[in-house]
């Protein structure tokens, strides 16, 4: 358990600079905003289906607010993690104090755990906090939890994935600028990769569908676990911690 | 301790140290000196298993630093070059981190913190953020997390750079203390530091190491004979002769005239010190003497003249910067 001490490190830098906080105050500003919009016209449709009652046939709190409000959240994620990650491994590179941090008696894997699970607990939070909107819609009327959960999930699982690819991009380069730009440059290419399977036909359609990160999180805001979305994001997760080992592994030999 | 057999690294074409051997002994402290971009850093990186070298061997505590990294990583405590440091954290914080990270115990975390603290005189820094601290706060902070968890080789990269006279003292002498118990190999550019400092000497010169020893064994290596410098003035008659005729002397040359004052250079046997005969033979002749001193005995002249030899110039002057 050698990660705990990077771990609580990175914890320590995320709370003892304004990043941690910037980030949560203009996440939960901006998701509550989104929130706030698509209640406020659930309600009021709610309201009109009492006198036109073909308008409340579809009405739905799953469908008509919390699956629009993931779908807005990953998005919002998307801008917001590079702004997690950039730090982790360029500035220590920049800095030079990745010389000592690997000198110490602790394997790069155990290293890169602790990172990594910093930014993800930071991520938890986040999203526990925001569970502050269904909790509110609780509060007035019945709230079917299971399809919220597994939202909540697909939505954890789609910034685990973001967070990988930024510690990988992060380990690259000992510019932060380069790794936030970087992160978010790939991370938008896979969100919209999707949008070209309508042109393109046979396997390739089905490779670009699948690829696509948004098309994953569909599932788990319907209320559905399926396994080829959770083997899409425990890969993708696997894969770029793989290949940031790999990438520091190579800055050692260079020196 | 510290065994290297015919390390090399080579970053992409450019070759920074080449086919480097040397061993340090248990407890001792060796100064390994060369000027910049002679490949001391290099070597120190590959020690402390940030770095794996192209070829060769290199073993701390018996344990390779490649194949055992781990091993090697729990004995040694490693000050790099310009004491990389987190500005964001404070200096307790960061030690604490440290400690942990080394695996000392939650219940002993406390007291070996203090006590490095202590024994760096940063005690009243504790609560500062390392980023608001000066440079020779900075260093020694990097000097208590190398000596964190007591371990058995020190690898200390340029430990007094940036340091004020006061503190070089100090931290001299606490590098001083830890000789017995631990082995150090510190890197430096100021001579001086090696004379108070260090056992042994490294010498290293473009990725080749150059000479090593004691200081005393580079000095009677690099000089064979004594030299001293003299200057008389009011001399009659073939001094030079006079000198030469001195026994033990084996060498005349003569120096430029200065001051109306004829000079010369005295060689003679290192083990017989020739200054008392020399000083009678002067006065005996009622020659006035200005001066009599030996020279290049140092081991300033010592790394000028390997330095130099290597480089064949005189222009590495490794004296430049020191205080």
């Amino acid at each position: 358990m050698r990660w705990l001490p990077v771990f609580k490190k990175e914890m320590r830098l995320y709370f003892g600079s304004p990043v941690a906080y910037v980030v949560f105050t203009f996440f939960l500003l901006i998701s509550g905003w989104f929130f706030s919009n698509l209640f406020l016209f659930y309600s009021d449709a709610s309201l009109r289906s009492f006198t036109q009652p073909q308008l409340g046939q579809n009405l739905n709190l799953i469908e008509n607010v919390m699956r629009p409000l993931f779908t807005n959240m990953a998005v919002v994620l998307l801008f917001f993690i590079p702004m997690l990650t950039m730090r982790l491994f360029a500035e220590e590179q920049r800095s030079g104090t990745i010389e000592l941090l690997l000198t110490y008696p602790v394997r790069d894997g155990e290293v890169l755990a602790g990172k990594y699970l910093a930014s993800l607990a930071l991520l938890a939070l986040l999203l526990v906090l925001t569970l502050l909107y269904p909790g509110l819609v609780a509060y007035f009327t019945k709230v079917e939890w299971g399809p919220i959960l597994t939202g909540y999930l697909g939505l954890l699982l789609t910034g685990a994935v973001f967070l990988a690819v930024g510690v990988l991009v992060s380990s690259m380069t000992e510019n932060q600028i380069v790794a936030g730009f970087g992160t978010f440059g790939i991370l938008l290419a896979f969100w919209i990769v999707g949008w070209g399977a309508e042109f393109v036909g046979g396997t390739l359609r089905n490779v670009v569908q699948y690829l696509s990160i948004g098309d994953h999180l569909d599932g788990f805001t319907r209320g559905l676990i399926d396994t080829k979305d959770l083997v899409y994001y425990l890969s993708g997760v696997g894969l770029a911690l793989f290949l940031t080992l790999r990438s520091l592994e190579s800055k050692r030999w260079k020196g | 301790m510290i065994q290297v057999d015919n390390l090399t690294k080579r970053y992409g074409l450019v070759e920074a140290i080449h086919d480097v051997s040397f061993s340090v002994d248990k407890g001792r402290i060796v100064g390994f000196l060369g000027p910049n971009g002679a490949g001391k850093s290099t070597t120190m990186k590959i020690l402390s298993c940030f770095m794996p070298a192209s070829g060769g061997t290199a073993t701390v505590a018996g344990f390779d630093v490649f194949s055992q990294s781990l091993e090697v990583r729990r004995r040694i405590g490693y000050l790099p070059e310009n004491a990389p440091l987190y500005p964001d954290l404070s200096v307790a914080s960061y030690l604490d981190f440290v400690a942990e990270i080394k695996g000392i115990g939650r219940v002993a975390r406390r007291g070996r913190v203090a006590d490095v603290m202590e024994r760096c005189f940063i005690t009243d820094m504790q609560n500062r953020l390392i980023g608001k601290l000066s440079k020779g706060y900075r260093q020694r902070v990097g000097l208590a997390q190398a000596l964190l968890g007591d371990p058995e080789v020190l690898i200390l990269d340029e430990p007094t750079i940036g340091l004020d006279p006061r503190q070089i003292a100090e931290i001299r002498s606490l590098i001083r203390s830890l000789a017995g118990q631990h082995t150090v190999i510190l890197s430096t550019h100021i001579l001086p530091e090696v004379s108070m400092v260090c056992d042994g000497v490294i010498i290293i010169n473009d990725g080749r190491i150059v000479a090593q020893g004691t200081e005393s064994d580079l000095v009677r290596q690099a000089f064979p004979s004594a030299r001293i410098e003299v200057r008389v003035a009011g001399a009659s008659g073939d001094v030079a002769a006079s000198l030469r005729a001195v026994p033990g002397v084996t060498g005349i040359e003569t120096l430029a005239a200065r001051d109306g004052a004829a000079g010369f250079l005295v060689e003679a046997e290192r083990d017989r010190d020739v200054r008392p005969d020399l000083l009678r033979l002067i006065t005996g002749n009622g020659w006035a003497l200005q001066e009599l001193h030996q020279v290049g005995m140092s081991l300033e002249e010592v790394f000028i003249r390997v330095v130099a030899g290597e480089q064949d110039s005189v222009e590495v002057m490794a004296t430049d910067e020191a205080p």
